[in-house]
C-alpha cells in the first residue's frame, strides 16, 4: 500500500502517474526520449543502463520492468542477458563500450562527483561519442530520480515476472512510454 | 571542465539543456510544474526543499542556485535558507515543513527509508497526500538534477553575484530552457 491514497490497481510508478498528471507528462516524455531512441545508443543498451541503475538502488518494481523490456530487446543474444549483467557486467556478453558506459552510470548511481575523467576518456578511446556519453549519465541520473519516487512513496510491485514480460512486450513493440498509465 | 563538449557560456544545467534541447525540454518542463505550478506547498517552500537536497548531494550549482531562488521568494526573511541548510531543525520553519524536510533527506539518503512514522508526523503537522507526494517527487528529481550536472562536471561559478542573478531570474520568469538558434 502506497503512503497516499492512490489506484492501487496500478503498480509502481503508474498508480504515482495517475494521482498527478500534471508531473506524469514531463516524466513520460522525458523516459520516452532517453528510451526509445536507437541513434547512439540501442533501445536494449538504454534499457540495460535503467535496468542497471535500478538494480544498484534496489528498486523492486524499476528494475523488473526495465529489466524485461531490455531482456526482450536482447533474447536474440542471450535469453539470460539481464541476469548476467546484474550478477557482473564485467563479465556478461556485452560490448566493451557497454561496459565501460555502465562503469560510468554505476559511478552516477554513487553520485555525479565520482564519475571520472580517466573513465570518460577510456570510454571515448572505444568510440564511445559524447552524446553516448551524456544519454547514460542522464538515463542513470533519472532513473536515480523514477527509483526514489517509486519506493519513497511506498508504492506496490508485484512479484510474478509473467506480468512483467507481457507489459515489457507491449512497452516495446506497441506503447512505449508516452502515456505509462 | 566538462566530460564532454559543452558551450562554456551557459553553466550547470543550462549548458546540458543546450546541448541536446529535447531531453532538455522536458526536464525545463519538469522543473517548472513542481516548483512553480500549482501544489498545496508555496514556491519558496518548494525551492527550499530543492536547495537541501541539493546541499545533501554536495551539488554546489543547484544548492546556490536554488537557494538563491528560495532567498529571492522569502523576501524580508531570506535569512530562513540559510539556517535550513545548517540545521533545518533549529530553523525558524514550520512543523510541517521540518516534517516534509524529514522525508526528503530519507529520499535522497535511500528512498527505502521513508517509513510510516516519517509520514504519520508529517499528517499530524498538516500534511496532505498532494504536500507528501510533491516532497518526494521534488527530493527525487533533485537526485537526478544533481547527478546530471555534478556527472558530466559541467560548469559551476563561484561568485554568489552570479547566482542571485539566477536567483531572481527563477523567481520572476522560472523555468525556461535555453534556446537553440
Amino acid at each position: 500500500m502506497a503512503y497516499i491514497k492512490i489506484d492501487e490497481s496500478l503498480p509502481g510508478i503508474r498508480g504515482l502517474m495517475s494521482f498527478s498528471p500534471y508531473t506524469a507528462t514531463p516524466l513520460n516524455a522525458l523516459a520516452e526520449l532517453l528510451l526509445r531512441s536507437d541513434v547512439g545508443l540501442t533501445k536494449g543498451e538504454r534499457e540495460l543502463i535503467a535496468t542497471y541503475v535500478s538494480y544498484l538502488n534496489e528498486c523492486f518494481f524499476c528494475q523488473r520492468i526495465h529489466g524485461a523490456v531490455a531482456q526482450y530487446y536482447f533474447n536474440n543474444v542471450d535469453e539470460d542477458l539481464v541476469r548476467k549483467v546484474k550478477e557482473n557486467y564485467k563479465s556478461a556478453p556485452i560490448s566493451d563500450k557497454l561496459k565501460f558506459l555502465l562503469a560510468i552510470a554505476e559511478n552516477v548511481q554513487k553520485g555525479g562527483k565520482y564519475v571520472k575523467i580517466e573513465q570518460v576518456e577510456e570510454a571515448k578511446k572505444f568510440g564511445t561519442t559524447d552524446l553516448e556519453i551524456h544519454d547514460t549519465v542522464l538515463i542513470a541520473a533519472a532513473f536515480c530520480m523514477f527509483n526514489r519516487y517509486v519506493d519513497g512513496m511506498g508504492t506496490f510491485a508485484p512479484e510474478n515476472p509473467e506480468l512483467y514480460k507481457q507489459r515489457a512486450k507491449r512497452i516495446a513493440e506497441e506503447t512505449g512510454y508516452v502515456n505509462s498509465i | 571542465m566538462p566530460h564532454i563538449q559543452l558551450d562554456e557560456s551557459l553553466p550547470g544545467i543550462r549548458s546540458l539543456a543546450y546541448y541536446r534541447p529535447d531531453t532538455g525540454k522536458a526536464l525545463y518542463q519538469l522543473a517548472q510544474t513542481l516548483l512553480r505550478d500549482s501544489s498545496p506547498l508555496s514556491e519558496d517552500e518548494r525551492e527550499l526543499i530543492a536547495a537541501y537536497v541539493s546541499y545533501k548531494n554536495s551539488c554546489v550549482f543547484c544548492t546556490s542556485s536554488h537557494a538563491a531562488a528560495a532567498r529571492f521568494l522569502y523576501k524580508d526573511e531570506k535569512q530562513i535558507v540559510d539556517f535550513v541548510l545548517d540545521d533545518y531543525k533549529s530553523s525558524p520553519i514550520s512543523g510541517k515543513i521540518k516534517a516534509l524536510l524529514n522525508i526528503a533527506g530519507k529520499v535522497q539518503a535511500d528512498a527505502r527509508l521513508v517509513n510510516e512514522n516519517d509520514i504519520q508526523l508529517a499528517r499530524i503537522e498538516g500534511a496532505n497526500d498532494r504536500d507528501i507526494h510533491d516532497t518526494v517527487l521534488i527530493a527525487a528529481a533533485f537526485c537526478m538534477f544533481n547527478r546530471y550536472v555534478d556527472g558530466l562536471a559541467t560548469i559551476t561559478t563561484t561568485d554568489p553575484a552570479e547566482y542571485e542573478k539566477m536567483g531572481e531570474r527563477m523567481g520572476t520568469v522560472g523555468y525556461i530552457p535555453p534556446l537553440k538558434n
